[in-house]
């Protein structure tokens, strides 16, 4: 093993691995959001598609990257609406809307992209940003100082989520809300706000991990995204709800994917070998479960619709 | 304002659900420093009158009117701004957060979108010192008891300065010291003024506190009183619209053969201790043998193991009719003769979300009378299940209602109705009338001694002395996992088993 993983070549794997992670991490974040204020959203997946096709789109178009962020965003902020009002106020099951939403996700994206694009027509990628001085650090400068803003940007994140859900009213609410609706119902929290405003925060994220996707690979084809949402979705287990767990989850799970990336380059493993990596993720978040079991558990309320009566 | 209005007067309310209804023109009032008890079986509308207070149902007719003005309370929101505090018959807590922040829940924080829980902790202490409620501000509410997470939903009231209190059965839940706590807690905060709506149909505590009582019935005002102008046996005839007997008749029944006999039984309990220790117990055909003891002495544990639910330690005997019981799982001891209605119904009971018919056959669904080859037979599912809920009273609006949105009374009717069709040898009922009105309860009670004249050995756990004294022929009382005396229930006072139960023997 040792002669195929020189330090460089680990070096240039981890780093791989948490550039890999980022459009995961970035996703399951936002979903944590919504999971804890008790809506599962299903749709991330579908929703980074759309989001990943109007922001590559856009930049083919403009050649202009931090309008294309918008773009993906907004994209995000109008499928968050649409899954708001179908879960909140028409309280839909859960479970069904967001595969609905992921359908349209889906399908949509591919034939805008057919009807727009046609052709694959790679653009200009994301560029990357080297932290003065830090970045010349030895092995740790390529690790941690040598990638593209949307990265610094996501574990940024991390401790704004974390301290969003914990130390404001916001998070409180959310929370509680997701715990138990009838109590925060009783003191005057408005369930339905709460949730709606968890849902567009959510999707936001969506959206801006489906840019993040399509700015770092600089192309769209249909089903780009290959089931990563479904991936934060599970990380969110994985992570226990707590935006350092999940990631944890979304690192470990990069680094799996590095790796293996990584071992057939050196045609270690065969070419067929992304089916482990793409089982990784569910059996992190069973092995997680096993180990977790009993010891933490999802927000009480999640997947069920509030109403007063 | 209005200076000689009461703090609350409603009027005419009525409010429908389908196919109920819950209130029908309930005039209701309620002056500053009293306790004004709101009394009823349960399903007679007390919740529902307080939701209405509360916002949380609108009425469809009817006027609310605070200290003398009329108002128009919408939710929850309007209610606390207008200084009205509700202790829900299910707790409203997030358990997953502290007290600190139940409390701060839905109250603007003085730190703008941070939240201020150190403001919130310090006058939370300041409370609960003025008013007698100890909780740790910083603890999660998980970890609390029972007691405990009252205290914190009465702090979330007071915190917000309510001047009418609603606690709905609030010692539905409670051990008779903490009731004790909670009454001295309530009668000071009606010293200032204070204005408490007090449900509860346990009778002995609506004696205790209020100062005015109003009767429901079948969601009808059925009456006012006093408590000095009134006995229990008064009460309970406005709650149940018949004389009632609060105490079972008990005939002589000639006890007959030890039908269930238990020898040296240790059972470990779920802290790894020794909850049962070294037991030795005859239950004789035809008689009621009651167990009393503080919660947690070990008569759940006696229970669980009696009913298979739990392995005792080696070296036991359980015999039941001669035959052991060891190592025979639930479904071949139910078919000896065992029936078991368990404390935590909805839990261990009973499934909500299956209906009243489907409750109702829940262990005998596998026999030739409601299956044939593995498919279910729903005639006769349905005909059994209506006789029988004809037969125990049990009241829903049809069989095919989910369990879970019936009152505790009618679901325990449910279970004692499934157990007792099984014709048991051997009946152990836990805690057979918790929460349930006294209805129910003189039902339930009399379809035991049914049980007891036609030779069932039964056992009957409960907290409830008057009860156990009333049912039983003879009393065991436990303490820290032993059976410390067994006393004849002709001999039994109320004292001297509280003396026992508290571990004191001479
Ligand atoms: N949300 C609801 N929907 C339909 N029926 C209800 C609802 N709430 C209460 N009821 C019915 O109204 C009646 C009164 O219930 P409730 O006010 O809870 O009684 P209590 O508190 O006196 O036990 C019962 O028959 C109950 O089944
Ligand atoms: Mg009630």
């Amino acid at each position: 093993m040792s002669q195929f993983f020189t330090l460089s070549i680990l070096v240039a794997t981890l780093a791989s691995g948490i550039r890999l992670a980022v459009p995961y991490l970035i996703a399951a974040l936002g979903e944590t959001i919504g999971q804890r204020s008790g809506v599962l959203n299903l749709g991330v997946d579908g929703v980074m598609l759309l989001s990943a096709f109007f922001t590559y789109w856009t930049v083919l178009e403009t050649g202009n990257m931090w309008l294309a962020t918008a773009v993906g965003l907004g994209v995000g902020l109008v499928m968050g609406l649409i899954y708001a009002v179908v879960t909140v106020f028409f309280h839909a099951t859960q479970g069904i809307s967001g595969i609905g939403i992921f359908l349209f996700g889906l399908g949509f994206s591919e034939l805008m992209f057919r009807k727009q694009v046609g052709a694959p027509t790679p653009v200009d990628k994301i560029a990357e940003v080297d932290i003065p001085l830090l970045s010349k650090i030895p092995h740790i400068g390529e690790l941690f100082f040598q990638h593209d803003l949307l990265i610094y940007f996501a574990f940024g994140l991390v401790p704004i989520v974390s301290f969003m859900l914990r130390k404001t009213t916001f998070g409180m609410n959310i929370s509680a809300v997701g715990e138990n609706p009838q109590a925060a119902d009783s003191l005057g929290v408005s369930v339905a706000k709460t949730r709606f405003a968890a849902i567009l925060l959510g999707n936001l994220l969506a959206g801006l991990a489906g840019a993040t996707l399509a700015l770092q690979l600089g192309l769209f084809q249909g089903n780009l995204t290959n089931g990563l949402g479904f991936i934060a979705v599970a990380l969110v287990y994985f992570g226990a709800w707590r935006p350092t767990g999940v990631m944890v989850g979304a690192l470990l799970y990069g680094m799996v994917q590095a790796t293996v990336n990584q071992l057939k380059i050196q045609g270690s493993i065969p070419q067929s070998a992304s089916d482990i990596a793409a089982m990784a993720p569910a059996l992190l978040t069973i092995a997680a479960l096993a180990v977790l079991a009993g010891r933490i558990k999802a927000p009480s309320a999640l997947t069920r619709p509030f109403s007063r009566a | 304002m209005n200076a000689d209005a009461p703090l609350l007067q409603m009027r005419g309310i009525t409010k429908r659900f389908p196919g109920v209804i819950a209130n029908e023109g309930v005039d209701f009032e309620v002056r500053y420093g009293e306790v004004h008890t709101l009394l009823g079986e349960n399903g007679a509308g007390k919740s529902t009158l307080m939701k209405i207070l509360f916002g949380l149902y609108a009425p469809d007719e009817g006027e609310v009117l605070l200290r003398g003005e009329k108002v128009s309370i919408s939710s929850p929101s309007d209610a606390i701004a207008a200084r009205i505090g509700m202790v829900h018959q299910h707790f409203m807590l997030v358990p997953t957060q502290t007290v600190a922040e139940n409390v701060a829940l839905g109250l603007k924080s003085k730190r703008g979108v941070l939240t201020d829980l150190d403001s919130v902790s310090e006058r939370i202490r300041e409370i609960s010192e003025e008013q007698g409620l100890a909780v740790n501000p910083s603890e999660e509410v998980w970890r609390l008891s029972v007691g405990e997470r009252q205290r914190v939903e009465i702090i979330k009231a007071l915190y917000r300065d309510a001047e009418l209190l609603v606690l709905d059965e609030p010692t539905a839940v409670l051990t008779p010291q903490e009731v004790e706590d909670l009454f001295v807690v309530l009668r000071r905060m009606t010293e200032s003024g204070r204005g408490l709506v007090f449900i509860s149909h346990k009778l002995h505590e609506v004696m205790a506190l209020s100062d005015r009582i109003t009767v429901l019935r079948n969601g009808k005002v059925s009456g006012h009183t006093v408590p000095a102008e009134s006995s229990r046996e008064d009460l309970a005839q406005m709650m149940v619209g018949r004389a009632v007997r609060l105490t079972p008749e008990r005939p002589i029944v000639e006890a007959g053969p030890p039908r269930l006999t238990i020898r040296s039984l240790s059972v470990t309990g779920d802290r790894g201790t020794t909850a049962v220790d070294n037991v030795d117990l005859d239950v004789h055909s035809g008689e009621i043998l009651g167990v009393a003891g503080v919660s947690g002495n070990g008569q759940r544990e006696l229970a669980e193991v009696i009913a298979g639910l739990r392995d005792p330690q080696a070296g036991a005997t359980i015999d039941l009719d001669g035959m052991s019981l060891l190592g025979v799982d639930t479904r071949a001891r139910r078919d000896r003769g065992l029936s078991y209605v368990p404390e935590e119904r909805m839990r261990d009971g009973a499934i909500g979300d299956f209906t009243v018919s489907e409750n109702l056959i829940l262990v005998d669904h596998g026999g030739d009378q409601f299956s044939r080859s593995g498919l279910l037979n729903f005639g006769a599912i349905k005909e059994h299940a209506a006789a029988l809920v004809e037969r125990y009273a049990v009241k829903t609006p049809d069989i095919d209602t989910p369990t879970s949105s019936l009152s505790g009374g009618n679901i325990q009717k449910v279970i004692m109705a499934r157990e007792l069709t099984a014709e048991p040898k051997l009946l152990i009922a836990s805690q057979p009338t918790r929460g349930v009105d006294i209805g129910s309860a003189e039902y339930i009670h009399e379809r035991l001694m049914e049980q007891r004249e036609k030779g069932t050995a039964t056992i009957v756990i409960s907290e409830d002395l008057d009860e156990v004294i009333g049912l039983s022929d003879r009393i065991a009382v436990m303490f820290e996992g032993r059976i410390i005396d067994i006393v004849d229930s002709e001999d039994a006072t109320r004292e001297a088993i509280g003396l026992l139960m508290a571990g004191v023997t001479n």
